[in-house]
């Protein structure tokens, strides 16, 4: 009963954590479903048809296909952008620098609805309306991208220790192999973990993208297209694998992480 | 170390074209122009043309073209018709924030202070969840809540709703997939905020003695303050203009602004409609969010 006591904030913890595991266990299953009637969503018996037939419907794997082209795209701009960015605001001292935070905190703070009906009356008033699709995605992917990669890449370098570059300057590196040989690899992992917000970001957008799409149709659009009509189970071992692939990551930078910090100590 | 042999020369050889300060400045503004033109062209101007389109001829249509005539009177027919759907969604927000608010707490405090070596895994396992499609989650939970479904039977078997009672299509189901949806905006900051608190201080609390829940509400609560701020702001604000939720979980009984704004656009085509009802929700949101930190009394929200 002590124990419990003590520990009952931790068993809180881990039970929020179980209840955000829950759609993730259910996502895993249905991508093994064999579905006996394409209205009903429920798990009615085992297979792997999906899993080896995962382009079943050609649409879905050429929306997937689209975003993960949008996805790319949008995470390289947007990263390199955005990490310009940050490297201004923590390393240089200039005018506007609270114009400039209010700039990339806003789109952070702003409804996605309102976001992507701006963007739309942006394009319909420029003329755009019939040439919506691919472009006008892109754009506003990069667009709400950006601010992240900001708040990702400032936080890592401003926990950057300076006196590692003093030394490297002390020790007569130019300005410039100071950057590429010191500053660079220590904030890395900061613009990567950028990246892979970005991307996810993108990947999984539905409320602007929806709205600036045209008839272009991405991953989550196709979703949202065949939920009123009946899911094809596919749709689930893309969940899954989109799943498996991030954790992997994560976990590898982790990994990775750790075998420095004992290479150091 | 091989660095050291590079001769000491090298560097001083170079005579500095210009005053460094200067130039350093000038590089700070060269590295933030692409971003913040970018953001400036997307971000900024499209609000302009929003507010434009809000005040727009509401006779006119997508095929021959709208008028600017400032016609304010769509914000007020914009409100006439649609009130319900906007107080729906900022109850709803609101709802959803404070049931995340507690759910992120426990998670948060949990993390940071009881963790131990696990603080990391943890972490990860926090926003893991996230790498999956939003609309197949939530698709996992229609399947969950569905009639019939475990967790209706289970309810029913407990008497806490009726035989006949049910999940979707209802205001809990909604609110339920904004808060599964939007915890991790809590989570994250409150964690960054409960983390950085000094555990001696709560200790030094229950030296005084003060109660672990005197403690709680005097010390950690009020450290926490700027976590507690950021996060709710990050869940309200998206979970207000959310309307996946509504659609996939709810009914039509459930809608809400977002699914209004939507619909506007793309099938009815009403832009100036859709246009003031999104420049109602920026404001509306703009107004609280402002009462908000003015009442929390913190403003490094940056």
């Amino acid at each position: 009963m002590r124990w419990l006591q003590r520990n009952a904030v931790l068993l809180g913890g881990l039970l929020v954590i179980v209840y955000m595991f829950v759609p993730i266990f259910v996502v895993v299953l249905m991508s093994f479903n064999k579905p006996r009637s394409k209205l009903i969503y429920r798990f009615d018996g085992f297979t792997l048809q999906n899993w080896l037939h995962p382009c079943q419907s050609p649409s879905m794997c050429s929306a997937v296909g689209r975003s993960i082209e949008i996805g790319l795209l949008a995470t390289i701009v947007a990263t390199v952008l955005g990490t310009l960015m940050a490297f201004a605001l923590v390393r240089h001292q200039f005018r506007g620098r609270t114009v400039s935070n209010v700039l990339i905190f806003l789109p952070m703070a702003s409804p996605e609805i309102v976001m992507g009906s701006s963007l739309l009356a942006l394009f319909v008033a420029g003329g755009f309306g019939g040439r919506l699709g691919f472009w006008t995605i892109l754009i506003a992917h990069i667009m709400f991208c950006l601010s992240f990669v900001v708040v990702t890449v400032r936080a890592r370098l401003a926990g950057l220790d300076t006196n590692l570059e003093q030394a490297a300057m002390d020790l007569y590196a130019t300005e410039a192999q100071t950057f590429w040989r010191v500053t660079f690899p220590l904030v890395f992992p900061g613009i990567l973990g950028a990246a892979l917000l970005s991307f996810s970001l993108s990947f999984d957008d539905f409320i602007i993208t929806n709205l600036n799409a045209g008839n272009t149709t991405t991953f989550p659009m196709y979703v949202w297209g065949v939920a009123q009509r009946g899911v094809p189970m596919q749709v689930n071992v893309v969940g899954t694998v989109m799943f498996v692939i991030s954790v992997a990551i994560v976990v590898g930078a982790e990994l990775n992480r750790r075998r420095q910090e004992r290479a150091l100590a | 170390m091989t660095a050291t042999a590079t001769p000491p020369q090298t560097r001083s050889a170079e005579p500095p074209a210009e005053p460094p300060r200067q130039r350093r400045r000038l590089t700070a503004y060269w590295l933030l122009l692409p971003g913040a033109l970018w953001l400036v062209v997307f971000f900024v101007i499209p609000f302009y043309s929003l507010v434009a389109t809000s005040l727009y001829d509401p006779d006119g249509s997508v095929l021959h073209g709208y008028d600017m005539t400032w016609a304010f009177s769509n914000f007020w027919h914009a409100l006439h018709d649609y009130w319900g759907p906007l107080l729906r969604s900022l109850w709803y927000g609101a709802v959803a924030t404070a049931i995340c608010l507690v759910l992120g707490y426990v998670l948060a405090y949990a993390i940071a202070f009881k963790a131990g070596r696990w603080k990391n895994l943890m972490l990860v396992l926090v926003i893991a969840p996230f790498f999956t499609s939003f609309l197949v989650r939530t698709l996992s939970w229609k399947l969950l809540l569905r009639d019939d479904g475990f967790i209706v039977n289970s309810l029913q078997f407990l008497h806490l709703i009726g035989p006949e009672g049910r999940l979707l299509a209802t205001p809990v189901a909604v609110i339920a997939g904004l808060v599964y949806n939007f915890l991790p905006f809590m989570v994250l900051p409150l964690f960054a905020s409960v983390d950085k608190i000094d555990h001696r201080l709560i200790e030094a609390s229950g030296d005084l003695y003060a109660s672990p829940v005197v403690g709680f509400f005097k010390v950690t609560w009020p450290l926490s303050l700027p976590g507690v701020v950021s996060g709710t702001l990050l869940t309200f604000i998206p979970a207000v203009g959310d309307y996946i939720n509504a659609q996939l979980l709810g009914s039509p009984k459930q809608r809400m602004i977002g699914n209004v704004i939507q619909d506007l656009f793309t099938n009815a085509n009403n832009y100036p409609a859709a246009g003031a009802l999104s420049v109602i929700l920026m404001a509306l949101i703009l107004v609280m969010v402002l009462l908000y930190v003015r009442r929390a009394g913190t403003e490094e929200l940056l």
